[in-house]
């Protein structure tokens, strides 16, 4: 064996023999993750390449698969209230919400209308702080640091706000089955109120530092183009599917809760390009900030937790299907219920794995800086994922 | 014994005090440059940057310095433990000799010889070997990328850079870079960066792809190629290519205030400091570029090379000389 053998130890283990069977001398086998920069977590793709050209992908998941389904099965309702939020950390409230209202429809329990403003407001504030982090890391990706450094200043300005009310900076467990954990004051509604105000300025330094750079637009734009039909395919929701031109959103589709008293826009580009999918995200978080003031203005009185929600509910027998627009797309549960105290089956619908699916087809032929700024793009957050 | 040491030509003496002086001035700048790059990120970061270790932080790069001393030096399996070792000295050598041929002053130089552009730039061409070593010996694909697209990146923008030096060559006659440098007057507007405005742009854009600056550092892109090249180097392994890296970026922007910035031409103040003046702003213009824009892709970085600063370049060097036939 010669010392200057590329293919030393490349043996590889089951994936990497499953993706490529007989050895090829003209190909490389390179393993992009679990341990690689612009991956996010660990997630590991399988690439294999001629000179820096992608001739095929394979995302090989697992790595922070932890049971989230089985867990759901062996633990009562209340016990499991913070394990949706820590699927998707980013957006955590969105999930918190899904599996919430799926046990509140399931029993018919009445969620006052002061907790339906106030879960609005929280989850749009959670959307913005996702969409703010996936901008930072995208642009980290595409070898710009400096957003990232900004992105976070707002970002955490939004923890703060959420943190006086919630008790938590990332993995949020606030709502509760008929309402939320805690009121808010006046003062969360000054401070959301004088940061939505900032952020409308910040918007306008975003987009001519950033999104106007002509190096910006050179990486993203007609790359990674995912025809409609792709997303049809492989269940592209969200920011993906919206950014192929179909304005496709599960809070104007299915309106939950009281969404369907605002009035907002779905931003939808038809270029199906990374640059769609980035101008989306950079529309939802300013039309989060329209739906958080409406909500602001007209926030009704009241409770803040329906009195008698119980503690430890019991469903009756049935079962419930129950979606939510997420940062990343459609949020779904599907929840069995036997009438005990924990589910019979809990199964959590992650966007991402649907928006992960499509990268093999799409990153064929593209170059390794393409495939970077395509997963970007994709916004995954990988124990989402792997649940 | 005194007679011994007279024996000595004194072009030996004059060689080997300047080196432990060029030694000194590498170290320095780079102590002062890992300061400045950082600060200045956090600056455009709006967070204080380093703050810790001394008065402002200002012993950061000292400490640093010593982490990196005291890390393991580590050889990867496989790898040709020879050619990896010797990667990161062919890198930082010639960069220590390009600074023998530089006028810091009127009086403050190593050499004043008639080939001095020539040596600065032959020597700065080694630097590619040496990244294609580190990248072919450290047994690691990402390593593999960055060298090979180190060299296809090197190679074409040497060719531009070549052009544009030759523009301004053509127009004082000489090589010599102390002669280009006295050629030019005390004030702004008698600087080569007036006649040549096309070719002080283009050799700009050269030196961040030669240096692999941001936002050409494709050899190195940390986010593609998790780190290029160095991806295998610890310790001071990884110092030297770094070190490396800054005495590049000294030597080039030493460069671009010869040719185009008056060198050490300035009103009232002694020469030397004119020209350190110069150099520290086209540093920091280097510094600020770096830390605002994205990375290009490297198919866009070949064609900006072949199809618009090869071309450009030719034409600046005709323009250039029509002018100096008329």
């Amino acid at each position: 064996m010669s010392s200057m053998d590329l293919r030393l130890d490349t043996s590889g283990d089951y994936y990497a023999r499953k993706f490529q069977p007989t050895k090829r001398e003209d190909t490389l086998i390179l393993n992009m993750g679990p341990q690689h920069p612009s991956t996010h977590g660990v997630l590991r793709i399988l690439l294999e390449i001629e000179g820096e050209y992608i001739l095929r992908a394979d995302p090989v998941l697992g790595y922070v698969h932890r049971m989230h389904e089985k867990m759901g099965e062996v633990m009562s309702y209340p016990q499991y209230y913070p394990n949706p939020p820590r699927t998707d950390y980013l957006h955590a409230l969105a999930w918190n919400w899904a599996h919430v209202a799926a046990v509140e429809r399931l029993m018919g329990i009445e969620v006052p209308e002061r907790a339906e403003y106030i879960r609005v407001i929280t989850c749009e504030l959670n959307r913005i702080t996702s969409h703010l982090l996936w901008w930072g890391a995208y642009l980290l990706d595409l070898g710009a640091f400096t957003p990232i450094m900004y992105s976070f200043d707002d970002r955490e300005r939004i923890q703060d706000i959420l943190q006086r009310i919630t008790g938590s900076r990332l993995t949020y467990c606030y709502y509760r089955f008929g309402g939320v954990s805690d009121d808010i004051d006046d003062r969360f509604v000054e401070d959301t109120r004088r940061h939505c105000a900032v952020m409308k300025e910040r918007f306008k330094m975003f987009k001519s530092l950033v999104t106007d750079n002509f190096i910006l637009r050179k990486r993203v734009e007609e790359i990674g183009e995912i025809p409609l039909e792709t997303c049809r395919k492989y269940g592209a929701t969200g920011p993906v599917l919206r950014g192929s031109g179909k304005a496709y959103d599960v809070r104007r589709a299915e309106p939950y809760s009281v969404y369907d008293r605002f009035d907002f826009n779905i931003p939808a580009y038809d270029t199906c390009d990374a640059m769609g999918r980035y101008l989306v995200r950079m529309d939802e978080m300013q039309e989060s900030i329209k739906i958080i003031e409406q909500a602001l203005d007209t926030l009704p009185e009241g409770d803040y937790i329906h009195p008698k929600a119980p503690k430890r509910p019991k469903p009756p027998v049935g079962d419930i299907y129950f979606a939510l627009e997420g940062a990343r797309g459609k949020i779904g549960i599907h929840l069995v219920s036997d009438g005990g105290k924990s589910p019979y089956r809990i199964k959590l619908r992650a966007p991402g794995y649907s928006n992960l699916s499509l990268f093999s087809e799409v990153a064929q032929g593209t170059l390794i800086s393409d495939a970077v700024s395509i997963l970007g793009s994709l916004d995954l957050v990988i124990p989402e994922i792997d649940r | 014994m005194i007679e011994a040491i007279e024996a000595i030509p004194a072009q030996f003496i004059v060689i080997f005090v300047g080196f432990l002086a060029i030694l000194a001035f590498v170290g320095l700048n780079a102590v002062l440059l890992v300061y400045l790059e950082r600060k200045i990120a956090g600056f455009i970061h709006r967070r204080p940057g380093p703050y810790e270790v001394g008065p402002h932080g200002i012993l950061q790069p000292i400490a640093d310095g010593l982490k990196l001393v005291g890390k393991q030096i580590f050889t990867p399996t496989g790898a040709d433990s020879y050619l990896f070792w010797l990667a990161p000295m062919i890198s930082i050598a010639p960069a220590l000799v390009c600074f023998i041929a530089i006028p810091f002053g009127p009086h403050l130089q190593i050499i004043n010889t008639n080939v001095g552009l020539i040596l600065i730039l032959a020597f700065t061409g080694i630097n590619v070997l040496a990244l294609c070593i580190a990248g072919w010996t450290s047994q690691n694909k990402y390593s593999l990328l960055g060298a090979a697209r180190d060299i296809s990146q090197s190679v074409a923008y040497e060719i531009p850079l070549l052009i544009t030096v030759l523009s301004v060559v053509f127009m004082t006659g000489t090589f010599n870079l102390f002669d280009i440098a006295a050629g030019q007057g005390a004030w702004p507007w008698q600087w080569y960066i007036v006649y040549q405005p096309l070719a002080f742009v283009l050799f700009f854009i050269c030196v961040l792809a030669e240096t692999n600056r941001a936002p050409f550092d494709l050899p190195e892109a940390e986010s593609e190629l998790t780190a290029g090249f160095h991806t295998e180097y610890s310790g001071m392994g990884f110092a030297m290519f770094f070190l490396a890296e800054y005495a590049y970026m000294v030597v080039a922007s030493c460069i671009v205030a010869i040719l185009f910035l008056g060198g050490f031409q300035g009103p009232i103040a002694p020469g030397v400091w004119w020209f350190l003046a110069k150099v520290y702003i086209v540093l920091l213009v280097m510094i600020w570029i770096r830390w605002t824009f994205p990375r290009v892709r490297f198919d866009q970085l070949l064609n900006i090379c072949w199809k618009w600063l090869i071309p450009l370049a030719v034409l600046n060097l005709l323009i250039t000389l029509a002018v100096i036939a008329l």
